[in-house]
């Protein structure tokens, strides 16, 4: 399963609910407004830490490109991925679910 | 009753990320279009909202305008005083340093350049609002 979160994590509780719903080496993706969710040293940082302890989590780089956040800014062993690779991570995964 | 020629003091609150939902743009939309009316205006940049005036846009990989340096054309609108909320930004990782600055040039002080963004406590932006008489929401 491969989970979607397009909603920043300071105005939605979206990545919380799939943090504690989403199953042991499930992917989770970051894009959007979801992506001030990977800025290290944020309030969200730590659950964001643990939650890679078990699952595959990944963050969309050019819509962190556009709210000029840094890569080498974001939480440690974050995965930053293109376009292709987003839409080649929806192919690897047999289902996903949107968190809107 | 006509209030003709009064000033109000007027809040622009913003509180979205850029580019995600259209709120950021729109603000900044209504900010120009009401500097013509000559109030006495103010932008709060809080929660999120932190995000429109980060350093370095960059929009290529998104398809979307950057409209991030808009913000430094505000001052010559007379839009003079910005101001972000310090918790909001330390929550999110961030400082003053990762944000764009922001300057106009004070004609009461022969067109000096001076900074026109300033970090605010939550009890500083607090007393700010309060002094509003209108306060839009974006």
């Amino acid at each position: 399963m491969l989970h979607l979160i397009n909603k920043s994590p300071f105005e939605r509780n979206a990545l919380d609910s799939c943090l504690r719903l989403a199953q042991d080496s499930h992917a989770v993706l970051l894009f959007e407004d979801a992506v001030v969710a990977a800025m290290d040293g944020s309030a969200q940082a730590e659950c964001l830490q643990e939650a890679m302890n078990r699952l595959s989590v990944y963050v969309l780089g050019p819509d962190l490109e556009a709210r000029g956040l840094p890569k080498e800014r974001i939480v440690e062993g974050l995965e930053v991925i293109d376009y292709d690779r987003f839409v080649a991570l929806t192919c690897e995964h047999d289902t996903t679910q949107s968190w809107l | 009753m006509s209030e003709e020629g009064t000033i109000k003091k007027l809040m622009y609150v913003n509180r979205k990320a850029p580019y995600g939902t259209i709120y950021a743009l729109e603000s900044l939309e209504v900010v120009l279009i009401g500097a013509a009316f000559d109030q006495d205006v103010c932008l709060a940049f809080l929660d999120d909202g932190v995000f429109q005036l980060t350093e370095g846009q960059n929009t290529d990989g998104i398809g979307m305008k950057n409209f991030s340096k808009t913000y430094t054309a505000l001052g010559d609108y007379e839009v003079t005083r910005i101001y972000v909320e310090r918790e909001s930004l330390e929550a999110r990782g961030l400082s003053e340093t990762d944000l764009q600055e922001l300057t106009y040039e004070d004609e009461d002080d022969d067109w000096a350049e001076k900074p026109s963004l300033h970090i605010v406590g939550s009890d500083e932006l607090a007393q700010l609002m309060a002094e509003q008489d209108v306060v839009f929401s974006f």
